[in-house]
């Protein structure tokens, strides 16, 4: 069968912030670069995007790259690579201004320049108190950065393919990376782009857990057609989780609600957290109200048919304070639970928000893997940034306003790479043989499979398993059947059946080679999650609590290393963190606590 | 609605930028309501899903109001699915 090719200097998979980010450096460099994505650019998730951009610009009040890079390290509990992150924070006001000269129309202060606020886990002087660092265009901060990159790139002459997935990576003998295989939706067309260099940009799998505020299009497609590659994930055990999102849709419940005197409550009524949290009950820290929601419902008082949530209850409020100083709450119920909040409590679960592992990426942007002993040799041809890779910067967990940063500094360093080893001669390899037989093998047994697991059935199960085993606060006698459990669901995840046939706009089939994603990406979290015994950042397990021995069950004489999931053989090796930072002094361990 | 014409309508309503709008039309497709439509809301229908996600997100909560009585119909339809 003859496959069309269409022959690129670089392409790049996914149009959201990273990928636009890094399409601009490969256009205006006078490559011939092609974007892939599943929807048109500016319905990327990075529209979601609302809280800003962290930058030292120090514009409303003294602030230095370095203070940001001490609380971004903290905020990873030093799981993060301290080159990576020095490199992203010294690079923040850069990319920041860049931005602004593309026409990124940011809030302003009165004498002009880009308007900052504070944001959570940002502080001045190493620690001593908050600072305004985030820079933000109102609340729709993803959408306008979205937008102005998008007109840049239009300008740069980047070619797009918006609907289109991209299926697998294409890698030679040597490991080279050639491009991808990829499928015009509108006509089920399946095209190999052969390029110089593949950037992926394809955002994070948050749709891997039964409750998640990620848009449906969050499926892990290039953690899927990475791991398909023999390309091992990093750390995919550290999830960033909100305590409340409404049970069953993920839509986000502000924290403002307990602020305002909401109350916790689990099958019984009972206000569980006075339990947890004698004195500041329903106020208590983020994590404390995760771990207590988490173990209400593992103890079996949860509410609902699954006793699988708990309850948010606002009915003792005055109906006019909450329609005042809650607005949307009332409309979020009725659209997403189906209840009124000023009668009845809104059913609230745990949920997952952004995807701190990834792709395993050098900090300029190029995509490492083990060979031949050394546990960070460059896969030659392949580029990632953003949620889809692990620099690792974020760590054990992310500082907001920094999942945007990343974007634009490793979206536009990992498009600097590929232009300096293009320009330095790396030219089209010969593709292999069977470069499109794997995909092809995919595409032919989903049409041709009767009696087949059921698409909708297995991602189900896929949520449920993750969602129970390996949610916010873990527990290791769940996770040991958590591993068991997920693997079972691969196989069902392997032998999809879809009933539509057709190949123009196939939406059945095109959801079941993104379910082919997900159980790749729920695998390396379950494994790796299982793997790791100690609690750190947004990994915490009932089995290491807070010692005096391991401060928040924290253990760095064993643990202090990135986890490499090997996709080829269910496998886990560890690589060290880097402590060493570029030019300045290390971070030095320490306790976390805010 | 051409089959073509509906899953390329279904795949723009299933995969957006904001959650809140992916299971709002989810839900009002494969729930049934879109084919009771007539023609003419069934394209006003179009035009709504074509609409940036803020915008048509702060119309169907209410936030922001829409003259086309055409479209301010199908915004009610969609609001009370």
């Amino acid at each position: 069968m003859s496959i069309p090719v269409l022959k690129f200097d670089a392409v790049i998979v996914g149009a959201g912030g990273a990928g636009l980010r890094s399409a601009i450096q490969l256009s205006e460099a006078g490559l011939k670069t092609a974007v892939l994505s599943k929807v048109f650019p500016t319905r990327s998730h990075t529209v979601a995007a609302q809280g800003g951009v962290a930058a030292s610009l120090g514009n409303s009040e003294e602030d230095h790259w370095t203070w940001h890079m001490y609380d971004t390290v903290k905020g990873s509990d030093w799981l993060g690579d301290q080159d990576a992150i020095e490199f992203m924070c010294k690079k923040a006001n850069e990319v920041v201004v860049e931005l602004e000269h593309y026409g990124m129309p940011f809030d302003r202060t009165d004498d002009g320049k880009i308007y900052q606020r504070p944001f959570g886990g940002h502080m001045s002087n190493f620690g001593e108190k908050p600072v305004r660092r985030s820079c933000a265009a109102a609340d729709r901060t993803g959408h306008a950065m979205l937008h102005a990159m998008y007109q840049r790139n239009v300008k740069a002459n980047t070619q797009f393919f918006v609907e289109w997935m991209a299926l697998d990576l294409i890698r030679d003998e040597e490991g080279h990376v050639l491009g991808v295989t990829a499928m015009e939706m509108e006509t089920g067309q399946i095209v190999i782009f052969h390029a110089r260099a593949t950037i992926f940009a394809t955002g994070g799998a948050g749709r891997i857990f039964y409750s998640s505020t990620n848009a449906f299009i969050n499926t892990g497609d290039g953690l899927g057609m990475a791991a398909r590659a023999g390309i091992p994930l990093e750390d995919m055990e550290f999830w960033q989780f909100h305590p409340t999102g409404v049970a069953g849709a993920g839509v986000l419940i502000t924290e403002g609600v307990r602020g305002e005197g909401g109350i916790l409550r689990n099958s019984s009524k009972e206000r569980f957290m006075e339990r947890y949290a004698p004195n500041a009950k329903d106020l208590a820290s983020r994590d404390v109200v995760s771990r207590a929601m988490a173990t209400e419902i593992k103890e079996g008082r949860g509410c609902g048919v699954n006793k699988d949530y708990v309850l948010l209850d606002i009915t003792h409020l005055d109906p006019a304070t909450i329609m005042k100083r809650l607005p949307g709450i009332h409309e979020i119920g009725l659209q997403f639970a189906g209840v009124d909040c000023l009668k009845e409590p809104l059913p609230v679960v745990p949920t997952c928000h952004y995807q701190m592992g990834g792709i395993p990426t050098h900090y300029s942007g190029r995509v490492v893997m083990p060979k031949d002993g050394d546990m960070s040799s460059i896969v030659p041809g392949f580029y990632a940034g953003g949620e889809c890779a692990c620099a690792s910067v974020h760590g054990a967990n992310r500082l907001g306003t920094n999942s945007l940063l990343d974007l634009l500094v490793f979206g536009k360093s990992a498009g600097d790479s590929a232009v300096e080893d293009l320009k330095a001669g790396r030219a089209h390899r010969e593709l292999p043989k069977d470069v499109a037989d794997k995909t092809l093998a995919r595409i032919s047994a989903l049409d041709n499979r009767k009696g087949g697991a059921n698409v909708h059935e297995t991602r189900l199960a896929m949520q449920r398993t993750m969602q129970d085993h390996a949610g916010v606060f873990r527990f290791g006698d769940m996770l040991k059947q958590g591993v068991e459990k997920i693997l079972e669901v691969e196989k069902a995840a392997r032998n999809l059946e879809i009933k539509d046939k057709s190949q123009a706009w196939n939406t059945a089939r095109t959801e079941a080679l993104e379910m082919e994603n997900l159980i790749e990406v729920a695998k390396a979290t379950m494994i790796s999650a299982e793997a790791r015994k100690e609690s750190r950042g947004a990994h915490v397990r009932d089995d290491a609590p807070d010692s005096a021995e391991f401060p928040n069950g924290r253990n760095d004489k064993e643990w202090l290393k990135h986890t490499l999931f090997s996709p080829v053989d269910n496998s886990i090796t560890y690589k060290p963190v880097n402590m060493q930072p570029l030019t300045v002094e290390p971070v030095a361990l320490k306790t976390r606590s805010y | 609605m051409e089959r073509a014409d509906y899953e390329r309508l279904r795949w723009r309503c299933i995969r957006r930028a904001l959650l809140e709008l992916d299971i709002t039309l989810t839900r009002f497709l494969d729930g049934g309501d879109f084919e009771k439509l007539t023609d003419d809301q069934q394209e006003a229908f179009v035009e709504l899903a074509d609409m940036e996600d803020y915008d048509l997100w702060d119309l169907l909560t209410g936030k922001a109001e829409i003259d086309d009585p055409r479209l301010a119909q199908v915004v009610s339809l969609i609001r009370k699915s």
